[in-house]
C-alpha cells in the first residue's frame, strides 16, 4: 500500500533519510521506531507528500505520492497545528472543509470517547488534551493510510488506553496505520509489525509475533538490541 | 490484562479466553465476543485477535456460525481436557521456578502440601 524505494532526504550536508526501501501492506498496524532524529518524521513527511525526497521515490498504491494520494493519507505531525482562537468545534469545521473524507459525526464520537467537549478552546487545553484533540481530528477522517507521529506523547496512562482503543477501531483489512513513538512498550500489543530505523537507515522490518516465537524477543528487546548494540538474553 | 511482551500476544489472549471457557465466564454454547470486539477490549491488533479465533477453532473450542459469530463448544470432555492442559502448564511453571531456586522435587511437593494446609 505504501512503499519507499531507495528513499533519501538530505538537508544540506546532513542526511535525514538514507536509501530506505520499505514496503508496508494494508491490514496492518505498524510501528516506526528509532531514537529522536533517526529519520522517522522525515520519512512520514515524504509519504504524506509534505517533503520532497532528494532521491528515490515513495509510492502509494503503486503510484508516486501526489496531491491525489494526499486525499487518502492522513498524517498527524508532532507540531501543534490548530489556531489558538479555535474551539474543538471549529477544529471539526476546519477539517471538514479541508478533507472530503472527514466525518463530523465520527469526530464528535471520538471527542466524547476522549472526554473532550466541543466548546473547549484550543488555547485553554492542557498539552495532553491538545494531543487528544489532534488524534480525534485525524482519526475522524476515512483515510486508507493513517500516519500518526508520536500519538502517545504527553498523554497520561488512562488516555493512552482510550487512544489505543480508537486506533484499533480504525484498523481494517484495506487500511494501514503507521505509528511512530519512542514509547515502545506502549505499542507492544497494538502493532503487528515494527520497522527499526537508525540514523536514517532501515535496520529491520519484522513481524512481531514471529519475532516473539522465533527469536524469543519482544519489540522492546529488539529495540534495545539495535540501539545499544547489546545482545538481549531471552 | 497485563501482557508478557516476550510471549506471542495471541497465545496470551487465547489462554485468557480458555480460562473464561473453563470457569464458565463463557459457558458451553454461548457466543464469544467477535474478533474486533476482542481487539478493542484487550487493546490488541485486530490481526492478533483474528489469529486467536482461528486457533480456538482449530482446537475445536469454538465454532464459527456464518453471519452469527463464534460460539463455545458444547463438548464437555474437550473443555475438561483444556482445563487439564492449563493446570499442567501451571504446575510446569511452578516446578521450573522451584528448580531454579534449587528446591528438589520431593521438597517442592512437601512445600505444596504444607501450603495447602495453611490455606
Amino acid at each position: 500500500m505504501l512503499e519507499s524505494r531507495e528513499l533519501t532526504k538530505k538537508y544540506g550536508s546532513k542526511t535525514a533519510v538514507s536509501g530506505i526501501s520499505l514496503k508496508l501492506e494494508a491490514g496492518h498496524i505498524c510501528a516506526m521506531l528509532g531514537p529522536n532524529g533517526s529519520g522517522k518524521t522525515t520519512w512520514m513527511k515524504m509519504a504524506a507528500g509534505l517533503v520532497k525526497p532528494t532521491s528515490g521515490e515513495i509510492l502509494f498504491e503503486g503510484a508516486p505520492v501526489s496531491i491525489e494520494s494526499r486525499r487518502h493519507i492522513a498524517y498527524m505531525s508532532t507540531e501543534p497545528y490548530f489556531y489558538t482562537w479555535m474551539s474543538a468545534k471549529d477544529v471539526g469545521k476546519y477539517y471538514e472543509d479541508f478533507f472530503e473524507d472527514f466525518s463530523v459525526e465520527r469526530y464528535r464520537n471520538l471527542l466524547a470517547r476522549m472526554e473532550l467537549t466541543e466548546d473547549l478552546k484550543v488555547k485553554a487545553l492542557s498539552s495532553g488534551m491538545a494531543a487528544k484533540l489532534k488524534i480525534a481530528a485525524t482519526l475522524a477522517r476515512d483515510a486508507k493510510v493513517w500516519m500518526l507521529d508520536e500519538p502517545f506523547n504527553g498523554i497520561d496512562l488512562l488516555a493512552r488506553d482510550q487512544i489505543r482503543e480508537c486506533i484499533v477501531e480504525r484498523a481494517g483489512e484495506d487500511r494501514l496505520l503507521l505509528l511512530s513513538s519512542h514509547l515502545v512498550e506502549e505499542m507492544e500489543t497494538l502493532v503487528d509489525r515494527a520497522v527499526y530505523i537508525r540514523e536514517g537507515v532501515l535496520i529491520e522490518s519484522v513481524d512481531l509475533e514471529q519475532l516473539r516465537t522465533e527469536r524469543g524477543l519482544s519489540m522492546a528487546d529488539l529495540y534495545r538490541q539495535i540501539y545499544t548494540g547489546k545482545e538481549v538474553i531471552a | 490484562m497485563q501482557f508478557d511482551p516476550m510471549i506471542p500476544i495471541w497465545l496470551q489472549v487465547m489462554e485468557d479466553l480458555e480460562v473464561g471457557i473453563i470457569t464458565g465466564k463463557h459457558p458451553p454454547g454461548s457466543k464469544l465476543p467477535g474478533g474486533r470486539e476482542t481487539a478493542v477490549q484487550y487493546g490488541i491488533n485486530p490481526n492478533t485477535a483474528a489469529r486467536v479465533y482461528q486457533e480456538l477453532e482449530k482446537l475445536g473450542l469454538s465454532e464459527t456460525r456464518r453471519g452469527l459469530g463464534s460460539f463455545v463448544t458444547e463438548d464437555g470432555a474437550l473443555i475438561a481436557r483444556v482445563r487439564e492442559q492449563l493446570a499442567g502448564k501451571a504446575v510446569d511453571r511452578c516446578m521450573r521456578d522451584l528448580a531454579r531456586l534449587g528446591v528438589e522435587r520431593s521438597a517442592a511437593i512437601q512445600m505444596l502440601l504444607e501450603r495447602e494446609e495453611k490455606n
